[in-house]
């Protein structure tokens, strides 16, 4: 036994590709278990392996850890990456929370009917220049700091960085009006374990590509 | 300046619901400023208190949090109701991921189409049934506790009392398979901080009707 966390999960991105982030930041090894077929998810079901039946899952510590947020809590309050107080985990969390609902809208998109996809893209794009990132500009520019919170490296920021380079891939100059965050993504991406975790072989997971939905989906339905 | 907690949502359960509970079962008075129209939520905006634009707001601790998530995160850390350390926690994230997964579910139930209302109850009705009831059920089968987590009163036995509840609402018997459940759910509503919760004329909100899904339409503009 490895030891090393055990993540279940289809090979992409997903609700799993925050917590590969998270851990690859905080620099632990992980394996990965790919489910491929509608079998391998039921073979998890009946083994009573996912608590409320569904994935993502990850075995840690002892645990069989499901539902993404009580999974990435765990890890950021394990790993140091959640605050140093109660406050600054209320600051961390809000962050949170809201590139979590951006990532949200981003990854809806595959799922509009064809012909609405483009307009839906413009609105989220939109949504990411006026409600989102000028947040996260606001927050730097008013601390004047390298990290969101408490001038430390927290899971805000990993997730900053994420949701940044995923929003890019549809639209390369969002960042255009957003200077501060132009900065903090160089700079972010520079840590050791970020800048390995964006070489090109780390587990990082590809954008999911149209003519992957439907095997996914029969995964899943 | 009062010192409590001051919530900003509309009149109604919604996403604020969950944050009510969890303030009430810990003891702590909070007041609301209602929404009731779009202009009084644009003022909101315009005035620069909603970080991202969206309710719940609530106003804490010299913090205008917003957030449902992170707000009873914080108020589940302050008042102790988040277990001991981080495994303990862990356990409490999954249940409580859990109740909101399905206490989610219902809450879409007044924005729909009578039809796929109809189709969504018979699947809330057999998700709470066979995918979580079960959950809950079990884990206080195998450790004979009165609480979910490490024995101790926490955020996870407040909301699955909520979503029992609400569940029930939909159905009253549902928890005709689940001696456990019924104890506890028993147990729980007599906590004197909860069973003032219960009362009417607390600040507890009723089921959404139609009138004021109209007005959430209005206000929010969906």
């Amino acid at each position: 036994m490895s030891g090393k966390p055990r993540l279940h999960y289809v090979n992409a991105r997903g609700r799993m590709e925050p917590i590969r982030w998270l851990l690859a930041a905080a620099g632990v090894e992980f394996e990965e278990a790919f489910l491929e077929t509608k079998d391998d998810l039921k073979k998890l079901q009946t083994n009573g392996d996912l608590l409320f039946q569904q994935v993502p899952m990850v075995e840690i510590d002892g645990m069989k850890m499901v539902q993404t947020r009580a999974i990435l809590s765990y890890i950021a309050g394990k790993y140091n990456l959640y605050g140093k107080d109660l406050k600054e985990r209320a600051l961390i969390d809000m962050y949170v929370e809201g590139l979590a609902d951006l990532n949200e809208l981003i990854t809806s998109n595959f799922f509009q009917p064809a012909d609405k996809k483009e307009e839906h893209l413009a609105t989220v794009m939109d949504k990411a220049t006026t409600r989102y990132f000028p947040v996260y500009e606001k927050v730097l520019k008013g601390h004047g700091q390298d990290f969101l919170v408490g001038n430390k490296l927290s899971r805000a920021d990993v997730q900053l960085l994420e949701i940044i380079l995923l929003v890019e891939e549809s639209k390369p100059d969002i960042l255009a009006k957003f200077p501060l965050l132009q900065s903090f993504k160089a700079k972010t991406s520079n840590i050791p374990n970020i800048k390995k975790f964006l070489q090109p072989g780390s587990q990082r997971k590809l954008p999911l590509q149209e003519k992957d939905i439907p095997r996914l989906m029969q995964i899943f339905h | 300046m009062a010192g409590k907690p001051k919530l900003h949502y509309t009149c109604g359960r919604g996403k604020m619901e969950s944050i009510r509970w969890l303030l009430a079962a810990a003891g702590v008075e909070f007041e609301e400023q209602f929404i009731e129209t779009n202009e009084h939520l644009e003022k909101l905006r315009n005035g620069g208190s909603l970080l991202f634009q969206q309710v719940p707001l609530v106003e804490i601790d010299g913090m205008k949090m917003v957030q449902t998530r992170a707000i009873l995160n914080y108020i589940a850390g302050k008042y102790n109701l988040y277990g001991k350390d981080l495994k303990e926690r862990a356990w409490i994230d999954m249940y409580v991921e859990g109740t909101t997964d399905l206490m989610g579910m219902i809450m879409q139930l007044p924005l729909q189409s009578a039809e796929m209302r109809e189709k969504n109850l018979a699947l809330i009705i057999e998700r709470a049934k066979t995918r979580y009831f079960p959950v809950y059920e079990k884990a206080l089968k195998d450790h004979g506790h009165d609480y979910l987590v490490g024995n101790k009163f926490s955020w996870a036995d407040i909301q699955l009392l909520e979503a029992i509840l609400m569940v029930e609402e939909c159905k009253p018997d549902i928890l005709s398979a689940f001696p456990q459940l019924q104890a506890f759910k028993g147990r729980i509503s007599n906590i004197p901080t909860i069973k003032k919760f219960l009362q009417p004329g607390s600040q507890r909100k009723p089921p959404a009707d139609d009138k004021y899904i109209a007005n959430v339409r209005k206000i929010f503009n969906i």
